[in-house]
């Protein structure tokens, strides 16, 4: 028992250190091998724009990660919730009331999800495999496979509210997406909720013990994550003016991969939300900066991969150096 | 020595079996106010079973259970009753949240709060610090509020264990093998823990195997076997030689095992 130990027993905030170094790094690289994108301000407003969508959806996943479970349902609570969004924006013609009834759906899958979990115990990554194929076969089914526009959403005040350029034309959804982070930071770490959470991942029978309802806990990070899986797809129906049946799988692994690289730890217990935010922004910077550098876009997911390995791997190594 | 020893816990004719297993028979037992009891006995003694009637773990068959002279309604009886009547158990593998500080653990469940819920956490890490320090007189340089449980070794957690029931005003504090695999030096401050509880007026239950260290820190002896008590002892009236005798005669042992043991 050294008397510097108390240096590194805030490891959590070194690795959050690492990872955005990890992130100015891979920046630098980009600015010397493509620099007219990358010393150019629209290129990061381009991220702007694109990154909330599996952002918001990783907030919720680090909570799901956190608690020591994972949802793979969350790109179908995407279709689903976006088709719903849509549907009864053309045919009801309120927005507001389609961007409620969107959230209740998302709301509804989720608690499915934590309901299966904490009371009938399957394992969550059989469950939300499951629930997965499920809701996106029925936004298939629902929608006969066809995309749907809605053209009169442009403009709106709606619309402005939630993907407008207002400020220096920074996306609208990048204020929303940071707002809601920098709320699910505070719940995670200054909230009862989230200390909850992270015992609730950590030793379940400590958390028992000690009062807190575990079921309850695992039910809200499931239905958090659904409610924030289908905020994205209205943002992202709206950004693009439309919603298209298989939208959501090209989110699943980038999604993972954000909290992940973020230094979530999939043994549960421990994550932070900034670490998350880095690595959505980590996530969504390689495809730009490898198609502006030149390669090929095919190359995009090796790069992707072997991030994501030397963020693990560094993650890992810190804590070495602690325990 | 107090004289006029309250009963705090009195437990009267428990019975349990698990399906044909007879786990206790007609089990009388008490614990005095400000009194360490150690109970002692082979595995599958009933000492556990015993100790989990009492925490509300599951009821017995039959007996009946008074707190502080009142009766205990069995069979609403439950682990938060049983904290409720200011009775808690460390168990080893349960007690801490490994990743997490030791000012959440301290607080998991009983939070400072505000109204909205949120964590007044610079009071709850200074609260953390005053318990470590004075309510179970931890030195280890280099821990903190701050500090993770992955960081403390096997004694230390069970002293922040303990510290924290003591915080939040048990008057029973039940340690089941505390002292299981831990070093020499580990054990003694275990056993320090143990002498804190007893200097600030509440009682103790300890359940180990190790009938030395028992010895050291607790006021009477009860010894079971087989589901039943078979001897009970103040600590003025046994050596350690004569409580091992016992212990092992009790357990259908002869002098000779009992002497190997005291080696």
């Amino acid at each position: 028992m050294t008397p510097g130990k108390t240096i590194f027993s805030n490891t959590k905030t070194y690795r959050t250190l690492a990872i955005a170094l990890v992130y100015m790094v891979l920046i630098g690289i980009f600015m010397l091998t493509a620099p007219r994108a990358f010393l150019d301000s629209k290129i990061y407003l381009a991220f702007l724009s694109t990154v909330p969508f599996s952002l918001i959806m990783a907030l919720g996943l680090t909570f799901v990660i956190i608690a020591g479970e994972i949802d793979l349902s969350f790109p179908s609570t995407m279709a689903m919730s976006g088709f719903v969004f849509v549907f009864l924006y053309t045919n009801v013609k309120s927005s507001i009331l389609a961007l409620i009834c969107s959230l209740a759906v998302g709301a509804a899958i989720g608690l499915i999800n934590g309901l299966i979990v904490a009371k009938i115990k399957i394992p969550s990554i059989i469950v939300t495999l499951a629930t997965q194929f499920v809701w996106a076969g029925l936004a298939v089914i629902l929608s006969g496979g066809l995309q749907k526009a809605i053209p009169s959403a442009r403009g709106t005040l709606f619309y402005n509210v939630l993907v407008g350029r207002a400020l220096w034309q920074i996306p609208a959804q990048a204020f929303w997406a940071i707002g809601l982070a920098i709320l699910l930071a505070f719940i995670l770490n200054r909230h009862r909720f989230g200390e909850h959470v992270m015992f609730v991942g950590d030793n379940r029978a400590t958390a028992k013990m000690l009062g807190v309802n575990v079921d309850r806990i695992l039910m809200a990070v499931f239905t958090l994550n659904g409610v924030l899986a289908s905020f994205s797809s209205v943002l992202l129906a709206l950004e693009y003016i439309t919603w298209w049946p298989t939208q959501g799988p090209g989110y699943l692994l980038i999604t993972i991969a954000a909290v992940f690289i973020g230094g979530t730890s999939i043994y549960g217990g421990e994550g932070t939300i900034l670490g998350t935010v880095i690595g959505a922004f980590i996530v969504g910077s390689i495809t730009a900066g490898v198609v502006a550098s030149g390669a090929a876009g095919f190359w995009t997911q090796l790069i992707v991969g072997l991030v994501m390995l030397a963020a693990v791997l560094l993650n890992t190594l810190i804590k070495g150096k602690q325990t | 020595m107090n004289t006029k020893c309250i009963n705090l816990v009195d437990m009267r004719n428990i019975s349990k079996s698990f399906g044909k297993v007879v786990a206790l028979k007609k089990v009388n037992f008490k614990i005095g106010s400000n009194e360490v009891v150690g109970l002692i006995g082979d595995n599958g003694a009933g000492k556990s079973t015993l100790i989990k009637i009492l925490m509300g773990v599951y009821p017995p068959d039959k007996g009946e259970i008074f707190v502080r002279d009142t009766k205990i309604p069995i069979h609403h009886y439950s682990a938060k009753a049983a904290h409720e009547r200011r009775i808690e158990a460390v168990y080893q593998e349960k007690a801490l949240g490994e990743k997490q500080p030791l000012w959440r653990n301290i607080f998991l469940g009983r939070q400072i709060t505000t109204k909205m819920g949120f964590i007044n956490t610079k009071r709850e890490k200074q609260e953390t610090e005053r318990i470590m320090k004075e309510l179970i007189g931890f030195r280890s340089k280099g821990i903190s509020a701050d500090s993770r449980v992955s960081s403390l070794s096997g004694g230390e957690r069970q002293g922040v264990a303990i510290g924290r029931a003591m915080y939040f005003d048990a008057d029973l504090i039940i340690l089941d093998e505390p002292t299981v695999a831990l070093s020499v030096r580990e054990v003694e401050k275990v056993l320090n823990f143990i002498k804190q509880v007893k200097k600030a007026g509440k009682s103790c239950i300890l359940i180990t195997h190790n009938i030395s260290e028992e010895y050291l820190v607790a006021d009477r002896f009860v010894i079971m076997d087989r589901g039943e008590i078979v001897g009970e002892y103040k600590k003025e009236e046994v050596t350690l030689t004569e409580l091992i005798s016992k212990l092992v005669r009790a357990a259908g042992g002869n002098e000779e095992e009992a002497g190997a043991l005291r080696k």
